[in-house]
This record gives C-alpha cells, structure tokens and sequence, in this order.
C-alpha cells in the first residue's frame, strides 16, 4: 500500500499504524535526500501551500517551510499577529480566502481544539495539524517515534516515558497514540497538578516520581512547562520544580542502563532539564530537529498524492 | 490473458554477454565510468551486469540505485501514487560516464525523471542509457537508448513483465502479456 487512508492529517488517533508506517519509509528516503549536495526534489512544484499560524511557533513553522520548499512547493506565510483576525474576522472566513486565491494545502496552528477538524469539514483543501491548543501535535509525535527508531532499531517493545507538564502538552497526547500505535509501552510522569484526571483510561502507565519513571524506560520525552497555557498555579515554583522533577547529567549518570533523552523544544535549561544533561550524548535532541524536516515532507509528500 | 516468451534465461545470458562487450567497446576498463541501476527493477538488471563486467574486467566497478519517485511527472495523475524506494550512490558522478539501467524502455518519461534525479549527485561528463527490453513506437518523450537486449514492437494494450530470480522467481523470464 502506498496511501495514506486519510485526506488530512489531523491527529495521530486518526491515522492507522500502516498510515505512520508509510510515512517513516517515506521519510527514510527524504531523510537521504536532504542529505545531498543538492536538496531538493521537484515533487510538489505543481502545489501550494499556505502555512496559517494563530499561535507562535518558530520550530514547527520553519521546519515546515524548509520541507515544503525542499519538495518544491509554493509557500504563502499566514501569522495571526499581522492579519484580518485581529479585525474580527472569523477563522472559517480567513481561510476561504486564503482558499479563494487556490491554495492545495492548509498546514494550520490554533489556540483552539479542533480548529483543523472544523475546517476539515467546511473546506476541500488537504490540512494538516501543526498543533491544535492542548489537543494534538501530529506531526511532531511521528518525528519523535520516527528518532526513537532510527536510534533504537525500532519503537515496539520499547519503555518510553513521558515527563513534565502532561496536562498542557499537545505532543504528549499526539507521542500516546503514535507509541501505543507502534507497540510501545507508555508512561506519563509529572507533578499530579499536571497530569489530566483521566490519563490512565488511555492505557498509560502514570508515575510520580521521576527517578522511577527514569529507571523504567529506555527513552525519556522531556517536556517543557507551558507557563503560557497555566491560568493558575500548579506549583509553587519553576525552582521547586526543577528541584523534583529537573532531570541532570547527575541523574542520568546514575542510572546503570543507558537511555535516551528526546525534547520537542524549545528547552528550558535548567527548569525541565539541566544543560549538560541536554548537551550530553544521551540527547537526540538536535536529531530530532532534523528528522522533522523529514518526516514533515514525507506527510505533505503523501497527502499531495490524493489531491 | 496472453502470455509470450520473449526471452528465457539462456537467450538472456547470451543477450547480457553482448551488452557487456558492448559496454566494455565503449568504456575501455570503466576507469570513468559508473553503472546507476533504476529503481525498482532496474537494479537486478544493473546487479547481473556488474557481476558480469567486475568477473571478465577482474576489477571494481562504481554501481549505484537511483530512485526517481519524486522526480516523476506523473505524480498526482496516478490512481495509486508510487511508492519510494531506496537511492544509493555511494560515489560522486562529476565529471564521469554514468550508464542509465532499467529494464524495460516504454514512454521513456522514468527516463527522463531519472536523468533529473542523477544531477542531485554531480554534473556528469556523459550519460548512456541501456535497456534491456525497448518497446519501439511507444515513446512519448525524445529519448533513445544507446544499449539495447532485445527491441519488440507492443502495443501500448500490452504489457512487459520482467522476472528476476534476484525477486524470488524460479528463473530469468521476460514475458509480453495481452491484456484484454
């Protein structure tokens, strides 16, 4: 099979283990593509995509651009801050006119959950997901599971914890359905402030302590605390935090096994993780950039095939 | 479904033979020369060449895979989109003889995404293209090849298909089938 049984990819709990299979051979071969000499393949040039940003995002939105201009594709740039929206135009009114001037491809971040699935309904072109509030991030949990296979062989089998602030991460939710997909086993750690009441009826394990959370697994997916998205106080303070829950080169030291460090970025050193623990070479860190050009391509690569 | 033999495992090793003379004619001891395989059958074409070349030359030659699927201009036309396949050139072709493999010539347009795809490693100093099976009268692009096993006159109806043992099959068979 070489398609994807989706038109759009809005989140990974959509999407079948065959559809994230296809897209990690997809992506081995543009991985090796943005490794010559020459970059670049003309497989979109008949395409265009606008990226539509209402929330900020450096990372994703340039890893995105440099994969849909490295497949060739025409690119129009869309930020929150410098458009209509601040005049009170509504989101679905925004993007048909972006659609009006024929725009194959939506790549779409909002505040909002389920703002890409509304969309989905209303309009015709592909859309995908860049993150949609404390819902998902679907693209960045594929780049996350594509790393931990390129670097452990493969994903089933593996012990993979997820620690920091659970209840405000879309790539949490997004990295559970993309590892339980795959046959990993998951875990969530964090302050139980910040992990959502339910999170056990998805089938992960929930741990509390850190260093448990540390010996268990083979990789650790260390997340950032979303002071942006917290309302109220989960914790007295990003000292104490870091206190209990900061991961260091100390700790990992150790543990007697080795296991993997991954960050979706943007890190804060010295809150969530220490810098050496980031710099050391237990991080994929920087891997992990890299893959989600990749992956990236390989996503737009396959939707573009049923347009 | 009509099914015709258009050569069996002996007529090939004799046919595979002639286009290594030929190669060997033009390119003296490949000290320049590099061989890319087409992905996806082409390289068990490219494979049994290199043997071939590598055991009467008694030295290494440059042999590499080239996957064109994202230099094709069908993508997006296609029902079912192609699926990659690994490209391997683990040599620079700046400057050197590359010869094009595939097995079958027809419209001659993965040909032409291949010489495409092949510019991505280097600006090479000739480029050969052979085949082993030219479906004549078929072609849609301007494109000849300089090697050829066996031409056929087919009807674009019909189909080429290739087996290799190197795919699990029991021998080296090129059949035309009818479709109806």
């Amino acid at each position: 099979m070489s398609r994807l049984s989706q038109k759009h990819l809005l989140g990974i709990k959509d999407i079948t283990r065959q559809d994230i299979e296809l897209i990690f051979e997809t992506a081995d071969n543009f991985k090796d593509v943005i490794n010559r000499p020459i970059k670049k393949v003309p497989s979109l040039r008949d395409v265009t995509v606008a990226n539509v940003f209402f929330e900020n995002s450096t990372r994703t939105r340039l890893s995105f651009e440099l994969a849909q201009k490295r497949l060739s594709a025409d690119v129009v740039n869309f930020s929150a801050s410098t458009s209509s929206v601040k005049k009170g135009e509504t989101l679905l009114d925004t993007v048909n006119n972006i659609l009006a001037m024929k725009v194959d491809m939506i790549v779409m971040r909002h505040a909002s959950p389920g703002a890409p699935h509304y969309l989905a309904k209303h309009i015709k072109a592909n859309i995908v997901n860049a993150g949609d509030g404390t819902h998902e991030h679907p693209t960045q949990a594929l780049l996350d599971t594509f790393s931990i296979r390129e670097k452990l062989g493969s994903v089933e089998g593996k012990k993979v914890a997820i620690i920091g602030d659970i209840l405000h991460s879309r790539v949490a939710l997004s990295n559970i359905f993309a590892l339980q997909k795959l046959g990993a086993k998951v875990m969530v750690c964090g302050p139980p402030t910040l992990l959502p009441k339910y999170i056990a009826q998805l089938g992960v394990q929930v741990e509390l302590d850190v260093m448990k959370a540390l010996q268990w697994c083979d990789v650790a997916n260390v997340l950032r605390i979303q002071l942006e998205r917290q309302q109220i106080k989960y914790f007295p303070t990003l000292r104490e935090y870091s206190l209990y829950y900061g991961i260091t080169k100390k700790i990992l030291d150790s543990l007697k096994k080795p296991i993997v460090i991954m960050h979706p970025g943007p890190i804060n050193r010295g809150v969530e993780l220490s810098s050496d623990a980031a710099d050391s070479q237990h991080a994929i860190i920087l891997d992990q950039v890299e893959n989600g050009v990749a992956v990236r391509m390989a996503v737009m690569y396959l939707l573009a095939g049923q347009i | 479904m009509q099914k015709k033999l258009i050569l069996d495992s002996d007529l090939l090793d004799i046919t595979l033979s002639r286009l290594c003379q030929q190669l060997i004619e033009n390119h003296n001891d490949f000290a320049d020369s590099a061989i890319l395989g087409m992905q996806p059958r082409g390289i068990y074409l490219a494979e049994l060449i290199h043997q071939k070349l590598e055991k009467s030359l008694k030295k290494k030659i440059d042999l590499g895979y080239l996957d064109v699927t994202f230099h094709r201009d069908d993508f997006r036309r296609r029902e079912i989109p192609v699926k990659a396949n690994e490209t391997r050139v683990p040599f620079l072709i700046e400057n050197r003889n590359v010869i094009l493999v595939d097995d079958v010539l027809f419209t001659g347009r993965t040909v032409r995404a291949a010489m495409d795809a092949m510019i991505a490693f280097g600006r090479p100093k000739k480029v050969e293209l052979l085949v082993l099976i030219d479906r004549k009268y078929n072609r849609d692009l301007p494109i000849a090849p300089d090697y050829v096993g066996k031409a056929v006159n087919t009807l674009a109806s019909q189909r080429v298909q290739v087996e290799w043992q190197a795919q699990g099959n029991k021998q080296n068979k090129i059949w035309l089938i009818n479709q109806d």
